[in-house]
């Protein structure tokens, strides 16, 4: 699983950016609005105040000796001043003529109808002003008579409630988009969760595990989920078949490598030349070797399979390896070497007996070789924290400290294991059956002695 | 304020200092700085020797400031402004709504001023009008007039009191001409815009045959001689003081209300020192709405906590609503009634 992907942008990313950006967007709208709003509102105020001070006005116009005249009431203009210090004008027009007031107020189209009111904002003495201008019809003896009545204030008050409010609105703007930047970037990363989630799981898993993924996932992601079990599905398919090939393989070829190195021991027997005798026993040498490779390529087949389909029972260790030794023992005492089990009766263990066997059988033979004639092979059990260590421990030349890495790869030998017989299987192996377990395997030099140890850990049942 | 003698002396000085003036100057006097570093031209309806006390106390905080001071009536000081554009750096006037209306019709400039916050809201008006006085409008009486009766504690029993006694007080009641006095017009349209008594007042005062002054130091000098056995609508801070020396008159507490004139002032639009304009309404505000004026302050200081436009003794609001009786209909309205009431032969 090597590391680098080809990446073109990222999910998140994009997510946040459109997230903050719509933040932004809707932000900007909300200010907008509430200054709209506000804006109708001040200026909405102000007309009614106005309209009321011009109608007060209007309602005192009245014919007295054949003339039109206002009273204007004390209260339409200090009504004005009441709710802010802006300054007031006025003028009253009958039929067009000018009656009283600013005379040179801005001129308005009068509003038709009786009671309706006109508004403008416009200019006067240099200042914006809002001007509401309202008629009435009167009759005197000569016909009725138009009282049009304009009242104008200027907008310092509506101007300072807008900047007020334009500064509250410029900061709930802001705040609503940092509290919706801060939910965009957790709603990104909600999002992008279950994909995480998925590739944790999938990349915790161990190298033999392709297991099809069970956990729910979100039902954007299910075609991906289902493309990589079918892959899996695929891959585990084409991977046992090797597998098999190889088992088939070796099984075929073991029989014929038994008759033909009985053969070459009987053509041995019969030769006499020494340079035929040296051939012979080279080829012995050969078919042992091929031998041995072809029955590891075969425990290496059955771990494979087996670690898929553990049969796991409680274990102990000790009785384990002592029935392992014993089947080993001849084998050593041909050699002059003697194999040794220490320790006391550990903590069970829960796994497969048989493969644990495998492993174990494998080291020891890998130890056996590597040892000089007549050391001992120690095997020892012991518990260490949660786990319970299965140890290997020979007198041979030890493992070289830049080999300790890829040791456990499949078909790797040692630097120092060059004039010995091996396939590069035994570690891998070894390792698998660890792992299947919920181990792992630990590769070391030995400090008091010479030597190398191999150590199974397995965690406490 | 016209004072009663006007020093003919100081009129001819005062005409021909400003030959080119077409407003009536009643006095003038310059208050030199000992180093003059600027000049503060004031145009004021008060008095020189009432206010000066006011102007001695800024040039002690800003010696450096020599202050011309020109004393003109209220509708004088509209004339050089509203129409004549004189150029001044500070107006003083009692006449509030001709204040106002000048600050309405764009002929001041605001003035932010730091001290504002002391004021109540309505003793000032969008950092253009700030008063610094509060004057009450009051009736004063000779003692001699009264001698027997009850003294009247409200303009109904006033009223009573009049209608009850013609013999005593036939010819011998004053008031303001609101026709001539601003000051007049603003207290009667006050008056009228409280109660109806006003106008019934005003009747039994035509009754008696009122007479009709221009000025209320005049009104005041009549009812000491014995000319007038009482005066309404006399400027308080004037009558306090003449009644604290002279024994025989006395002022009227009238229980239903009391309007309180407030004497303000404004920076006109010309002003060519608005700063130092600024620094001596500031000095205006300081001296009357805090403590510090205490030594030199010139009118009366009224109990604040009972002074609001909507109490009993109340002050009249600085605001647009004093200019509906600029308007010349309604104020035509006004003097016609007024008229009636009081002229009634």
């Amino acid at each position: 699983m090597s590391e680098v992907a080809n990446i073109s942008g990222s999910i998140r990313r994009r997510l946040t950016l459109q997230l903050l950006g719509i933040a932004a967007v809707l932000a900007a709208l909300l200010f907008v609005m509430v200054m709209t709003y506000a804006k109708q509102v001040a200026e909405e105020s102000q007309d009614n105040i106005l309209s009321a001070s011009a109608t007060a006005i209007l309602d005192s116009a009245a014919i007295q000796s054949g003339e039109v005249t206002v009273d204007i009431p004390y209260s339409a203009l200090s009504m004005l001043g009441n709710v802010s210090d802006d300054r007031v004008f006025y003028r009253v027009v009958t039929d067009g003529d000018y009656l009283t007031g600013y005379e040179s107020l801005p001129e308005t189209t009068a509003p038709r109808g009786q009671e309706n009111h006109q508004f403008i904002t416009s200019h006067y003495l240099g200042e914006s002003i809002r001007m509401v201008s309202a008629t009435r019809r009167l009759s005197n003896a000569a016909g009725p008579v138009e009282v049009t009545v304009s009242v104008a204030q200027t907008l310092k008050r509506q101007r300072e409630t807008l900047e007020r409010i334009s500064t509250n609105a410029a900061y709930l703007g802001f705040g609503f988009f940092i509290a919706a930047a801060l939910l965009g970037v957790l709603t990104a990363q909600s999002a992008v969760r279950p994909v995480q989630t998925l590739a944790n799981s999938v990349s915790r898993r161990g190298p033999q595990d392709l297991r099809a993924v069970q956990a729910p996932v979100p039902g954007e992601m299910a075609p991906l989920v289902v493309a990589l079990n079918r892959f899996m599905a695929r891959l585990k398919k084409s991977l046992s078949r090797s597998e098999e090939f190889i088992a088939e393989a070796a099984h075929r070829i073991r029989t014929p490598l038994a008759v033909l190195r009985t053969q070459a021991e009987i053509a041995l027997r019969r030769v006499e030349r020494p340079e035929n005798r040296a051939a012979l026993k080279e080829m012995i040498r050969a078919i042992d070797e091929s031998s041995r490779a072809a029955g590891q390529l075969l425990d290496h087949a059955m771990v494979s399979f087996r670690t898929d389909h553990l049969e796991v029972k409680e274990i102990n260790l000790l009785e384990l390896a002592d029935e392992t030794l014993e089947r080993l023992r001849p084998l050593a005492e041909m050699q002059d070497k003697t194999l040794s089990l220490r320790g006391d009766v550990p903590p069970p263990i829960k796994g497969d007996a048989i493969l644990i066997q495998n492993a174990l059988s494998n080291i020891l033979d890998n130890a056996l070789k590597y040892a000089p004639y007549g050391e001992d092979v120690q095997v020892s059990v012991a518990t260490e924290g949660k786990w319970v260590v299965l140890s290997v421990c020979d007198q041979g030349p030890g493992f070289a400290p830049e080999d300790m890495e890829q040791l456990t790869e499949r078909f790797s030998r040692g630097k120092n294991a060059q004039d010995t017989v091996g396939s590069g299987l035994g570690l891998t192996i070894a390792e698998e059956v660890a792992q299947a377990h919920g181990g792992h395997l630990k590769l070391s030099n030995r400090t008091t002695k010479r030597g190398a140890c191999v150590s199974f850990f397995f965690p406490q049942f | 304020m016209r004072i009663l003698l006007l020093p003919t002396v100081l009129i001819a000085l005062a005409a021909s200092l400003f030959s080119a003036s077409a407003f009536e100057i009643e006095q003038h006097k310059v208050f030199p700085a000992q180093q003059e570093s600027a000049r503060l031209r004031i145009i004021s309806n008060s008095d020189i020797d009432i206010f000066a006390p006011m102007v001695e106390a800024f040039q002690r905080k800003y010696p450096g400031v020599s202050v011309d001071y020109t004393v003109v009536s209220s509708t004088e000081l509209m004339t050089a402004l509203y129409e004549e554009n004189q150029v001044f750096d500070v107006a003083i006037s009692s006449a509030m709504d001709l204040q106002v209306k000048l600050a309405n019709d764009g002929f001041t400039r605001p003035h932010s001023s730091p001290v504002a916050i002391l004021m109540p809201d309505w003793a000032r008006w969008r950092d253009h009008v700030f008063a610094f006085t509060q004057e009450p409008a009051s009736v004063v009486y000779s003692k001699a007039a009264f001698a027997g009766l009850d003294v009247p504690t409200s303009r109904q029993s006033l009223i009573a009191t009049l209608r009850n006694h013609p013999d005593r007080f036939q010819d011998k009641v004053g008031t303001y001409d609101i026709r001539e006095s601003g000051l007049g017009f603003l207290f009667a349209t006050q008056d009228a815009r409280t109660s109806d008594t006003f106008w019934r007042l005003n009747e039994v005062m035509g009754s008696l045959n009122a007479k009709l002054y221009c000025c209320s130091a005049d009104m005041i000098s009549d009812v000491t001689t014995g000319k007038l056995a009482m005066a309404y609508n006399v400027l308080g801070s004037y009558a306090l003081a003449r009644a604290a020396k002279d024994p025989d008159i006395g002022i009227l507490h009238l229980e239903d209300f009391t309007t309180l004139m407030l004497r303000s002032a404004i920076i006109p639009v010309g002003a060519e020192q608005p700063e130092i304009a600024g620094t001596f309404i500031d000095h205006l505000i300081m001296s009357y709405w805090s403590e510090e004026g205490s030594d030199y302050y010139p009118y009366p200081k009224l109990d604040r906590s009972e002074v609001a436009p909507n109490m009993s003794q109340r002050a009249i609001r600085l605001g647009p609503g004093l200019l509906v009786f600029q308007d010349n209909l309604k104020r035509q309205h006004f003097l016609r009634a007024w008229q009636n009431a009081i002229i009634q032969r």
